[in-house]
């Protein structure tokens, strides 16, 4: 097994897939479909094999593991061809396989161009897949832009009426953000001595051949293209947008699994390459971290849209991951924030789902226009409170362990303005505990309209497999969070190390 | 002596410039042109006699320009035949379709 | 017995899960289920108890890490002293007298096997909150009581009243648990674990510094405040009565509202560690203690007047535990600890039974205005008593449990002037507002005729717990005999903080407390029974006062003008500025993108493309004239070939005449040429 180029297999796939997918005849709308879960479950099952494998053998150590190059792709600038894989890529490929398989399954009642829609999804996958596994910087762009394109299509024609506002909105949005991060890259490529792309040996040089003033600067242009895909406040306009419009399985992606690619770029890049500019930017940082829980929390409660609410709710969970990650001396800060990253995944993507269910049955997401649902879909109904009190961060769900280890983190990290930070990022949870239930009440509680709502149908055999393995490791990461910490552990710490070089 | 030579093929070439300069009809211009062809045979049998008489190569190579103006005249014929049918006539003075 | 406690919070768990996934739809089994559940967890409490007291109390603890990094452990783990065993059996009698009570109360219900899971969820929650053995844990276990909770009072969800009750509860402890969070934060800070025996022992080595400590104690009590819903907090209590009386009766007057209390005795040793927090505690116990019982007073329902009561019970039970804490930190001897901690329990037995009558009587009237009822007496024998028993015992009367607790809170209480006249005051009214509830209830004659001749005494499911809590209101209060008994020592002797200490009972006080008590009785039962006042007439004297007190003192409306309505402008007014200001600049950067390009257009159109279109049109005039020389002659062409050709010879031998012949050569031709353009074409030929 040890030759297997097992990541290579993971990113290619559903690229293949894609291409057999695009050779099927259009009207045989079955074949499309069926062929195109099987292509993105057989990484799946690689990418659960992979964390299975390194959970046993690799948990640890700091390294990189099923590492394939580097081979030279491009020889006269340096690149290579280069995978790998350690503890924070791990959780991030595992969470990557799952939302992308249970998204072509919730895909299936799309109708209109099924081949194409599904060819641009299996990419998107390989696009995502690759991300997390590059470790040579020419590869990790080529990644990270080519999800662009097929998310722009995928929200651009599949989407809701402003759909063509919103594909375009995020596609310049976000490309106006890698644009910097290209600068920067090339930055350190003509800084480094010989001139490498190599993401690992660029995190041991970078800060040896980069001055004071430029470390500052490449980090400011890595933090603009990742913030952007975070969303850091005040970056953060695209997010909604892009989310009301798309259908129910891109939102999920987009929230799942795009959205965490900032941050793991953030710890992946930045954090480890720029130490001083890290020290120096930590408490603004925090800062908008902070600002993006409570203000995206506010702004979640002031929404009349179901989607929005939860599009704005992201916001909010992802400001936990920037105030984690400002709290760089705190190992527990890291894991937290690595932990949040997973569970807003799971959580954010359920509820993007059950959204999603119920908009295919009522053709609105208006809040204000349902009540009194529980009576008729209890099922349905028991689902969206369980994610709604994950998503408030009740214990015994994975929410909780994560905004804990973030509270207990950043503030205990010893920088003294993190106390107050934290103190008041407490106040998050109240606020979110505050529209999530206004929102469970408007919309599930209360009077049930007989006429108008007594046509809706209990949620569906399918759409409860593609959130049933979501809220077991919602729960199971909340009352056994250590296996997840341990397989993270050694290379947080290894990377808590690099930060305070 | 050799100069007497040369001196023939000149005129005879210069004769044959004249007449593919001047002559209005197609077939004059490629009889001028057998004139040049042949001052050009003339000069290579006179060097070949004057300079290098030890081999036989100007002589070999006035027999090969023999054949190929055999074989020009040929595709040069029946290109005026084509013009004939198509332009009733060989006045190329009327052949200027390649005119601005 | 000890070694398997964790079991018993697991019973009702995996009942839960049974009835969620697999037995939803055999109501009978779900019930049976839940009940079986509970009761074998009820076994296996009551053995814990007696193991423990068989070694003397000696605690037992196992934990098993949660989380570990250099830094943090979380861990998950069982703490079991004496206060965890009684609590156990508390909450295990408790939930089993509701959930046998239930059967009847319920009975009908299209959710019947939902409820009975929520009930095995709370109870589970709930051991697992009593039996844990660090901050972390506790604070998992509260969340998740607060969930049940939150579950079980929007239980009939369709009412609106209800769902707000539920958010209302689960918002108002939400705030508390801020508090909460921070202070457990602090504790991983400052002393580097959680575990109560850790804690406790770098507390008392000094390792925090004092004012740390008060924070701590305060940002702790927090969450105290939420749950036993003590003043600012208490709000959503009264409303969570809209859940069904049973869930009234568990969780919000025996159980969960008293996990707050139970957290502040469970982590005395911090609140004690210092005197500034106990006061805090002791003083924000009172003011709550003796508010709710003004409100008490005026209030018409049923189930709001216990609600209140609980609420000022809660807030003696804290206002002791305070004192206890202020005496503790100053080195005086003090019974609070224990009036707290013995009230606890008392408490909850004859609330739930209060609970349960009042649960009782609702299903006979089907109403909760008291001044509908009245009379009920000759329908609803065992109510009536059992109900009785239970105000007794609240108002202190002897040999009433609630007699030896609240005793033993005003002994507490006596060495601090304004806190014991305060108790007095509140015992006196506590009597006065439940005996008026009684008379009003079960006394007289009925007021409405209608609803009076359709009640009935309860089905036996419902009346058997009455009577188990009954007995349990009256003999659990001996237990606090201070004096060994069949060989067992008392309460005070079992449950206690820091060194043992030797309680003496002080006659007078126990006097005193008894005549306050029978005197609020006395003037209940001049009001309200023998009619001896109007009790129009004192309310029409006292008119401001009463309007004040049926509001509740307006601190509803205080908050929602405040807190909650500009909490709700705020997200509007953001809302706004992310969308038009934030979401503004992101358009306008791509709108000013557009225009700016349209700018580049108009330059590209006449500057950038104008140079091009220069060049060609420079070009098509050059042309122009050039175009002549393709005259379309091949012996034109081939002059043109030869005169070069011989330029070129020329150029080698001399340059100047090739120049000289060249010059020729063009005026000759160019006169030629122009010569040939001056002469018409000739017709074509035929």
């Amino acid at each position: 097994m040890v030759d297997f180029p097992i990541l290579t297999y993971t990113i290619f796939i559903p690229l293949i897939g894609a291409a057999v997918v695009m050779f099927l005849p259009k009207e045989r709308l079955n074949a499309v479909r069926w062929t195109s879960l099987f292509f993105s479950f057989v990484p799946m099952l690689l990418t659960f094999w992979i964390t299975w494998d390194y959970f046993f053998n690799f948990s640890g150590t700091a390294d990189f593991y099923y590492t394939e190059g580097p081979v030279s792709w491009i020889a006269p600038i340096n690149v290579y061809y280069h995978l790998g894989v350690d503890g924070i890529s791990v959780p991030m490929l595992f969470l990557t396989g799952l939302l992308s398989f249970l998204s072509i399954l919730s895909s299936f009642n799309i109708v209109n161009r099924v081949k194409e829609y599904f060819v641009f999804f299996l990419l998107l996958e390989a696009g995502m897949l690759g991300v997390f596994c590059a470790l040579d910087f020419f590869l990790f762009y080529v990644f990270w832009e080519v999800m662009l394109v097929p998310m722009y299509f995928l929200i651009g024609v599949w989407g809701g009426p402003r759909k063509e506002y919103a594909a375009i909105k995020f596609f310049l949005y976000t490309l106006f953000g890698s644009i910097f991060m290209l600068v920067a890259i090339l930055i350190l490529y003509f800084g480094s001595e010989p001139s490498t792309l190599s993401i690992p040996e660029l995190i041991n040089s970078a800060p040896t051949f980069l001055t004071h003033g430029m470390q500052l600067l490449c980090f400011a242009f890595f933090f603009v293209g990742f913030a952007i895909k975070v969303p850091v406040w005040p970056f953060h306009t695209w997010l909604p947008d892009a989310h009301v419009e798309a259908p129910t399985a891109v939102s999920v992606i987009l929230a799942g699994v795009l959205l965490k690619m900032g941050t793991y770029g953030m710890l992946r890049i930045s954090w480890p390459m720029f130490p001083d500019a890290v020290k120096f930017f930590s408490i603004p940082i925090a800062i908008l971290g902070l600002i993006a829980i409570i203000y995206g929390a506010l702004v979640s409660m002031a929404q009349k849209d179901l989607k929005k609410l939860v599009a704005y709710s992201s916001v909010s969970h992802m400001g936990y991951c920037m105030l984690a990650l400002g709290a760089f001396t705190s190992v527990t800060a890291i894991t937290g924030c690595m932990f949040q990253m997973i569970s807003h995944g799971l959580i954010t993507g359920a509820l993007f789902l059950l959204v999603g269910v119920l908009y295919d049955r009522a053709h609105t997401r208006e809040i204000a226009a349902f009540g009194g649902i529980g009576a008729k879909l209890p099922v349905y109904t028991g689902l969206m409170v369980l994610f709604s009190m994950a998503s408030l961060g009740l214990p015994g769900m994975s929410g909780f362990v994560s905004e804990f280890m973030v509270f207990v983190g950043s503030f205990t990290s010893g920088i003294v303005w993190f106390k107050l930070i934290t103190a008041l990022a407490v106040l998050g949870v109240v606020l979110t505990a505050g529209y999530m239930l206004r929102m469970v009440q408007r919309v599930f509680l209360g009077e049930f309209n007989t006429a108008k709502w007594g046509g809706l149908t209990e949620i569906n055999a399918r759409e409860v497999i593609t959130v049933a393995p979501l809220a077991v490791l919602t729960i199971a990461i909340g009352f056994f969070p250590a296996p997840l910490s341990n397989m993270m552990k050694a290379t947080i710490e290894n990377l808590v190390q690099l930060i305070a070089r | 002596m050799m100069m007497a030579y040369l001196a023939l093929a000149a005129i005879l070439f210069a004769i044959g410039i004249f007449g593919v300069l001047t002559r209005r009809n197609a077939i004059g211009i490629l009889m001028s042109l057998e004139l040049m062809f042949n001052a050009v045979n003339i000069n290579l049998v006179t060097f070949n006699k004057f300079i290098a008489p030890e081999g036989l190569t100007g002589q070999i190579f006035a027999i090969f320009v023999v054949v190929v103006a055999a074989a020009e005249a040929v595709v040069g014929l029946a290109i005026v035949l084509l013009l004939y049918r198509n332009w009733k006539g060989v006045d190329i003075d009327n052949i200027n379709i390649m005119k601005w | 017995m000890l070694e398997t406690a964790y079991l018993i919070p697991v019973y009702p768990l995996f009942a839960f899960t049974v009835i969620i996934f697999f037995t939803r739809w055999n109501e009978k089994l779900s019930s049976a289920i839940s009940i079986g559940a509970i009761l074998i967890g009820l076994v296996h409490s009551v053995g814990v108890l007696l193991a423990l007291i068989s070694r003397h109390g000696l605690p037992y603890e196992v934990s098993v890490p949660f989380i570990q990094h250099p830094k943090i452990l979380l861990e998950v783990g069982m703490w079991i002293d004496p206060l965890t065993a009684v609590m156990l059996v508390v909450v295990a009698i408790v939930s089993s007298c509701v959930q046998v009570y239930s059967l009847g109360y319920m009975h009908g219900d299209p959710r019947w096997s939902r409820y009975f899971s929520y009930l095995s969820l709370f109870t589970f929650s709930m051991l697992g909150l009593v039996i844990s053995n660090n901050f972390f844990m506790i604070f998992m276990f509260w969340e998740l009581v607060g969930l049940t909770s939150y579950l079980l009072i929007g239980f009939w969800f369709e009412k609106k009243t209800a769902s707000d009750a539920g958010k209302k509860a689960f918002i108002t402890n939400r705030i508390g648990d801020f508090g909460f969070i921070i202070g457990i934060i602090l504790l991983f800070a400052y002393a580097g674990t959680a575990n109560y025996q850790e804690v406790f022992a770098k507390v008392s080595a000094g390792a925090i510094s004092p004012g740390m400590l008060t924070a701590i104690g305060i940002l702790l009590f927090c969450g105290a405040v939420g749950k036993s819903a003590q003043f600012p907090l208490h709000v959503w209590l009264p409303d969570a009565m809209e859940g069904p009386t049973p869930v009234s009766a568990l969780i919000h007057a025996a159980t969960m509202v008293a996990a707050g209390v139970y957290m502040v005795a469970r982590g005395m040793t911090v609140f004690a560690g210092s005197a500034e927090a106990s006061t805090v505690i002791a003083v924000i116990g009172l003011i709550t203690s003796f508010m709710a019982a003004t409100i008490a007073l005026t209030q018409v329902d049923i189930k709001r007047v216990l609600a209140y009561s609980t609420c000022s019970q809660l807030g003696y039970m804290i206002m002791a535990l305070g004192l206890y804490g202020v005496d503790y930190a100053h080195h005086h001897h003090s019974v609070g600890y224990y009036a707290g901690t013995f009230h606890l329990m008392t408490h909850a037995f004859f609330k739930a039974l209060l609970f349960l009558g009042a649960g009782s009587v609702i299903h006979a009237v089907h109403t909760n205005d008291i001044f509908e009822m009245g009379g009920l007496r000759k329908k609803m024998n065992i109510t009536s008593i059992t109900f009785l028993i239970a105000c007794l015992s609240i108002s202190g009367i002897p040999p009433f449990s609630g007699f030896f607790s609240k005793d033993e809170i005003v002994v507490a209480s006596s060495t601090h002037p304004f806190f014991f006249v305060g108790t007095l005051l509140i015992a006196f009214m506590t009597a006065f507002y439940m005996f008026r509830l009684y008379f009003l209830t079960f006394e007289g004659s009925p007021r409405n005729q209608h609803k009076y001749d359709h009640a009935h005494e309860s089905p036996t499911s419902m009346t058997l717990p009455l009577i188990v809590l009954g007995f349990l209101s009256i003999f659990a209060g001996w237990t606090g005999l201070p004096f060994e008994w069949f060989g067992l020592t008392g309460f005070s002797h079992f449950v206690y903080h820091g060194e043992l200490a030797e309680h003496h009972p002080s006659y007078l006080l126990m006097a005193i407390s008894v005549v306050v008590g029978g005197s609020g009785i006395l003037f209940s039962y001049l009001i309200y029974k023998r009619k001896a006042w109007s009790s129009e007439a004192i309310k029409a004297k006292v008119l401001p006062i009463q309007k004040f007190l049926f509001n509740k003192w307006y601190i509803d409306e205080l908050y929602e003008a405040t807190i909650i309505q500009p909490t709700l402008t705020l997200a509007r007014k953001l809302w706004w500025f992310d969308a038009s200001v934030i979401d503004g600049m992101v358009n306008f950067a791509g709108w000013f993108t557009v225009k700016w390009a349209d700018a580049k257009e108009l330059f590209d159109k006449y500057i950038i493309d104008g140079a091009v279109n220069g060049i060609g049109h420079v070009c098509m005039a050059g042309s122009f004239f050039l175009r002549f020389i393709q005259t379309g002659k091949v012996q034109f062409y081939a002059l043109v070939i030869i005169v070069t050709s011989v330029a070129v010879v020329l150029y080698k031998v001399t340059p100047q005449g090739a120049i000289i012949y060249l010059v020729l050569a063009l005026i000759v031709g160019g006169v030629g040429l122009l010569s040939r353009l001056a002469r018409p074409e000739r017709a074509e030929t035929d």
